[in-house]
């Protein structure tokens, strides 16, 4: 996982449009395919209007489960740190650096994300 | 220069005493002074003896475990399983097991007690068998394979705990005792006769004052037994609990004093007649008597543990006040119950004939102190009862009002306040008042923490209510919020929340934290606000406000699966469908290709269902006639029934359509939790309604409701509610109920753990929903009828939305299906890879 990442770092990443503001669900997330370096990826957006920070980008994948669901967790907040609970196991992963709060040794990738007008962007 | 080798400590016996003397070395230290070996006879590690039943109704080993053996590799303590000392030599200091030889320096006898068979010609005949260690209940079970009746010898503590175990393995069970009463040690001729009729009304057939003279070949069935008066009793197997014996051939075996009656004579240090050797337990005999409970066996183990470090804790006898719940009937026992000890003791005594209540209290002659006392039927006032004889509390002038229901109040409860810090809480544990309120002023800030801290109520469990009374109260007194709170985001229970959202009318979650709360939510708090709102409003969970709040599987209003994938189980009422339905549940589960299984609520469902085909599925379901089954919500799932009175040969009443009718009033409604009814058409109960959270059993003059029922992990048999009624009054007590519940349970709390903590219990449900005596059964039933007149299948109202469909595709920028999702196939069907 750390190697994987420290190359993907070495890769060019491109920004890239994944999708439009009204195919997302406040405070909800849905499902994307995006192209990355290493092939295509399944990464969960949610979006929080209103919020300092209104949009990210995890791994949909989940990790304890194996199944590609993050994405239709339950958002909402832990200590004031924006978060998403799996829908399987319910464990939480930190929504700003997908780190699982349940165990320190699982975290998911995150991707930057951000509106241009009503497009959604990704780096990738 | 080596250090000399430590002294060995060798503890024959791994009963639940044994091991407390092991956790009493570790704890005083002795583990740095001896070299500690123990052996165990049996193959299990220390179990919970108290408990043992609770194997027949699904408790394995493991759970019933007390320690485990890492415990004992961790504190370098060599721990023997499965091998029987046979010898002491104490010429040379050594025990003899098949194994080897074992030197000691000193030696601990725990081996406890074994079960007194009767001197019956015909004891040892197969079948014939005892109630002791996990080998003797795996016989049992074995054995009642092959029986439909079962007797049990002795009407004692464990003779009735066999009688419910035997029971429960669905054999007709008697129950024979040789005494004119059962439990002749704890109760008297009337306490008996009430524990009699008790037992008896829960299907036990009851013999006192019979001697078994012999037990031959029975003619229908495996045994007969004859008694002294020649009448006799058959029956497939036989279980012998008469009483205990202490296992001291060992110590008979090297000479050790042994009283008349057995057991090994030991001091107030536990010391045997040899002091090299100590005795505890069952085994032991202090003061010219055997000690048959835990508690006091615990008391000698902490004794001895002392004595081998020359400590000053001495055994100074033990209390053998009881509380017991026997087959569901309570029994409590204390000091002198029976008053034959006190010269001049008064005795106080009250019957309740109709509640099936005996109470008996005997005080001193000066009528100043509780010196014993008698409960069978009700063990509320022994936790009172027991601080006061045990501290030896002055009575108040009139100590009748102790026992006696004053006008509908219960008597006068002592509260923790009044209790001495000497006060004895748990007696297991040996756990103070004082000892609980210095490990809160140590830092422990709730029940599992001082539960740690000090062991209270880790034991048989009997202080537990009175545990909790005690740190909620010095809790309270240190000024610490019990804090009740549901999540973070709200500083207000479930309960608070409801009222709030009825009292205000609020309708959505951000208006309900904007003004009550804070922050985003969370998973908890979410889910539960949605339901409330659904309970109040009836508004489509998919609305958009409601939608970010939903648990995945009302928001795809489909049961998730672990691959991702969900499963779809259209309603069917009553579990009646029509062959063409059925074909057409057949076609949908071909088409999408899902693996297709019959539930226990009488419904089909369909698995493996892609997010992005469930509208596509729902559009065929609902073409055909279907509705949403709410499988996924915490909500009415499904009305079981028996084919009734229409077909039934027995049946008195049409239970189909009763069950038809009350799955359509109330789905949809959501609750606390998920709902499940049951409707038999007769009494042989063939819909197992009482399992359920709402069981109706038809009458011939109508039907009896049953209430606050469970399967599942922990079943619990639903209480009848209320009886004879016409379907009109079924509906309006079961709208009041379903209210009632959904307004004051907490979250994800089923009727019947809602029930178990309900203050009050049965009788104030009762006054609550039958008597109104809360003035509130017109606004429940208001509140139940706009949730029926509301009602709109959730899956017709998400197809007609196209914005609601978006919600389904698996993903915004690519019609592609999760590729990650793979079958296999098994039983001609698939299932996930």
């Amino acid at each position: 996982m750390t190697l994987a990442n420290a190359a993907a770092k070495t890769m060019t990443q491109t920004w890239q449009t994944l999708c439009s503001r009204a195919d997302l669900v406040p405070f909800s997330g849905v499902a994307a395919w995006v192209e990355t370096p290493q092939g295509p990826a399944q990464v969960a957006l949610f979006y929080l209007p209103g919020q300092a920070q209104e949009l990210y980008a995890l791994d949909h994948h989940d990790p304890f489960s194996s199944a590609n669901v993050i994405a239709r967790g339950i958002v909402g907040d832990l200590k004031g740190q924006p978060v998403v609970a799996s829908p399987i196991y319910k464990q939480h992963f930190r929504l700003e650096d997908g780190q699982c709060l349940e165990d320190e040794s699982v975290a998911l990738r995150t991707w930057k994300v951000s509106f241009k007008g009503d497009e959604v962007w990704i780096e990738a | 220069m080596n250090t000399p080798a430590k002294p060995q400590l060798i503890v024959i016996g791994n009963g639940m005493v044994g091991h407390h003397l092991v956790e009493q070395l570790v704890e005083q230290g002795a583990t740095e002074r001896y070299a500690v070996t123990v052996f165990g006879e049996e193959r299990h590690l220390a179990y919970d003896r108290v408990h043992l039943s609770e194997y027949f109704s699904g408790r394995d080993a493991a759970s019933l475990a007390l320690s485990t053996s890492a415990y004992y590799a961790e504190h370098g303590i060599e721990l023997r399983l499965h091998e029987a000392v046979t010898a002491i030599d104490r010429d040379k200091g050594e025990v003899v097991t098949p194994q080897g030889r074992y030197a000691y320096d000193r030696l601990v006898l725990a081996t406890g007690s074994y079960p007194f068979v009767p001197p019956i010609p015909g004891n040892e005949r197969e079948g014939c068998l005892v109630y002791r260690t996990l080998e003797d209940l795996d016989a049992i079970r074995e054995a009642a394979k092959t029986a439909a009746t079962g007797v049990v010898v002795g009407g004692g503590l464990l003779g009735l705990e066999a009688a419910n175990a035997l029971r429960g393995l669905n054999l007709d069970t008697a129950v024979v005792e040789f005494a004119p009463r059962l439990m002749p040690m704890q109760v008297d001729s009337e306490g008996g006769e009430l524990l009699r009729e008790k037992i008896e009304a829960l299907g036990v057939q009851v013999l006192t004052g019979r001697a078994t003279q012999e037990i031959v070949d029975g003619e229908a069935s495996r045994h007969r037994m004859v008694f002294q008066d020649d009448k006799v009793l058959e029956t497939d197997l036989i279980v012998f609990s008469a009483g205990i014996r202490p296992r001291d051939e060992l110590a008979r075996g090297c000479g050790l004093e042994i009283g008349e009656r057995g057991g090994v004579v030991i001091d107030d240090n536990c010391l045997t007649s040899d002091p090299a050797i100590l005795a505890v337990g069952e085994v032991a005999l202090w003061n010219n008597s055997i000690f048959g409970l835990v508690a006091p066996g615990y008391q000698m183990a902490k004794a001895a543990a002392s004595t081998l470090l020359e400590g000053g804790t001495t055994f100074a006898g033990a209390d053998m006040s009881t509380k017991l719940k026997l087959m569901g009937v309570d029994v409590g026992s204390i000091g002198d119950a029976h008053g034959d000890r006190t010269p001049g003791a008064r005795q106080y005594r009250f019957l309740d004939p109709l509640k099936q209540q005996y109470r008996k209290l005997v005080v001193s002659s000066d009528g100043k102190r509780v010196v014993g006392a008698m409960l069978v039927g009700d063990n509320s006032v022994y936790d009172t009862l027991l601080q006061y004889y045990a501290n030896r509390i002055e009575l108040p002038e009139d100590p009748a009002a102790l026992i006696l229901p004053a006008g509908g109040e219960a008597a006068p409860a002592l509260g923790p306040d009044a209790l001495p810090e000497t006060a004895t809480i748990c007696s297991c544990h040996n756990v103070t008042k004082g000892d609980v309120c210095a490990s809160i002023d140590a830092g422990a800030v709730d029940l599992g923490a001082v539960k740690g801290a000090t062991k209270a109520s880790t034991g048989c469990g009997g202080c537990a209510a009175l545990l909790k009374n005690l740190v909620d109260h010095e809790l309270e007194s240190r000024g610490v919020e019990v804090d009740k709170s549901i999540c973070e985001h709200f500083p207000h229970t479930r309960q608070e929340l409801y009222d709030i959202v009825r009292v205000e009318g609020i309708k959505t979650f951000s208006e309900l934290v904007n003004k009550h709360g804070h922050g985003l939510g969370c998973d908890i708090c979410k889910p539960a606000v949605a339901s409330i709102l659904a309970s109040c409003f009836n508004e489509p969970i998919t609305d958009a406000a409601h939608i970010p709040l939903q648990d995945t599987n009302d928001t795809f209003m489909a049961n998730m699966q672990k691959n991702g994938t969900y499963s779809v189980v259209p309603r069917v009422p009553g579990g009646e469908i029509t062959p063409d339905k059925l074909v057409v549940l057949g076609q949908v589960a071909q088409k999408y290709q899902l693996y297709t299984k019959v539930t226990g609520g009488q419904r089909i469902d369909l698995f493996g269902a892609r997010l992005e085909d469930l509208p596509a599925i729902w559009g065929e379901l609902i073409e055909a006639g279907f509705e949403t089954g709410h499988a996924y919500g915490k909500s009415l799932r499904t009305v079981k029934s028996c084919v009734g009175s229409t077909w039934c040969r027995y049946g008195v009443q049409d239970s189909v359509g009763m069950a038809i009718q009350l799955e359509h009033r109330y789905k949809g409604l959501r609750a606390p939790h998920k709902i499940k009814f049951g409707v038999s058409g007769c009494t042989r109960e063939c819909a197992e309604a009482q399992s359920k959270d709402i069981g109706v059993i038809a009458t011939e003059n109508g039907w009896n409701l049953y209430v606050c029922g469970n399967g599942g992990m922990r079943p619990r048999h639903a209480e009848l509610f209320a009886t004879d009624l016409d379907d009109e009054q079924l509906y309006r007590i079961i709208d009041r109920f379903l209210m009632f519940y959904i307004r004051t349970a907490d979250r994800l709390q089923r009727t019947s753990v809602w029930r178990e903590n309900l203050e009050g219990g049965l009788d104030y449900l009762k006054q609550v929903i039958l008597e109104d005596s809360l003035g509130i059964g017109e606004e429940l039933d208001r509140q139940m009828q706009a949730v029926v007149d509301t009602y709109e299948c959730e899956w017709a109202n998400a197809i007609s939305d196209p914005e609601k469909l978006k919600r389904f595709r698996s993903f915004v920028n690519d019609a592609r299906p999760d590729p990650d999702i793979i079958y296999t196939t098994e039983r001609g069907q698939l299932r996930p890879a």
